[in-house]
């Protein structure tokens, strides 16, 4: 039998952290699914070589501090508008791989318009939206994506549609949008979602190099400090209560 | 026998103890360990590590990037 030393050789090495990641200690909650996506961009970033051909335009939200984490260039916007904010910086520079990283109260509530104009005009970047139905920086309060009954700090006997409104199915909106090529929702709970997270985003940046048009990647995901669970809970809550009203899978590809 | 064999290395002061790796490991060789790391976290160790077939999936579903994985073919 072999032990542990003799397995743990340099050559032996199939999967590792992504020199794109920086050392910082990341300063998401224990099981965030920020931490995932962060870990997939940088992957995708080194497999196809564009480290240095990237810039990141990182929104307000718990990812604000995106910057810290992936080791390539970024920009900050104010809140909601980093479409707006990419779209000058993929203009000014065409040859660039530009991609905006937002949350669901970023993207989905006040950069609703920001989004929607830019996915119309069909700009040249990728949007990565990380849905997790709440806004988790500020303390757990309802965003447009909240489900109907999900109990949040600001409906605290869950959502009521009288009162506040269905949850909105941003992908689906986007997906009608001419300027849109590939629109697709996808999630990171388990390995093989990750991978085909991985795909998606991987497809994405490959579309900015064809200059096809905005490519829209919805991540379904967790905010367990939110929701009130433990990480393995929440996916499982994810699993059970978020995938019948957000399906998973590709909306638009062309 | 298994064909391959493999191990992972965790970063203990950097892991969260979130547990996601625990329920994706395929062979059940990953808990949280009862001692806690320098922020109070039950970091992951390999429990059984003779389990272990180096499949990456708990390095795939880790926030945090902690896990590096290891893996090499052995003779039957």
């Amino acid at each position: 039998m072999s032990n542990i030393q003799d397995i743990t050789k340099p050559e032996h090495l199939v999967y590792r952290k992504t020199p794109l990641l920086t050392d910082n200690v990341m300063h998401y909650c224990p099981g965030c699914t920020h931490g995932v996506i962060h870990k997939l961009v940088g992957e995708v970033i080194e497999e196809l070589d564009i480290q240095d051909k990237t810039i990141g335009v990182s929104p307000v939200g718990c990812s604000v501090l995106a910057y810290n984490y992936l080791d390539i260039d970024w920009a900050q916007a104010a809140h909601g508008r980093a479409p707006a904010v990419a779209t000058g910086i993929s203009r000014l520079h065409p040859e660039k791989y530009v991609f905006t990283y937002q949350g669901d109260g970023d993207l989905a509530s006040i950069g609703c318009a920001e989004i929607m104009h830019a996915c119309s005009r069909g700009e040249n970047i990728v949007v990565i939206f990380i849905n997790n139905a709440i806004y988790g920086m500020t303390g757990g309060q309802m965003a447009p994506t909240t489900l109907l009954g999900q109990v949040t700090a600001t409906t605290p006997y869950g959502r009521d549609p009288k009162l506040n409104g269905f949850p909105m199915k941003i992908t689906e909106l986007l997906a009608q949008l001419d300027g849109t090529c590939y629109v697709t929702r996808q999630s990171a709970d388990t390995p093989g979602a990750v991978r085909k997270a991985k795909n998606a985003i991987k497809k994405a940046f490959q579309n900015t190099r064809l200059q096809k048009g905005t490519s829209f990647i919805e991540i379904v995901g967790t905010c367990n400090s939110g929701w009130k669970m433990t990480p393995v809970d929440s996916n499982t809550w994810m699993r059970e209560n978020m995938f019948p009203k957000y399906p998973l899978g590709d909306i638009k590809d062309i | 026998m298994a064909k391959f064999k493999g191990a992972i290395v965790v970063d203990n002061e950097k892991c969260k103890g979130c547990g996601l790796c625990v329920v994706a490991c395929p062979t059940k060789v990953i808990e949280l360990n009862p001692n806690v790391n320098g922020k109070g976290y039950h970091y992951a160790w390999m429990k059984n590590p003779d389990g272990c077939i180096g499949c990456a999936s708990c390095g795939l579903v880790c926030p945090d990037s902690v896990i590096s994985v290891y893996k090499m073919s052995v003779e039957s």
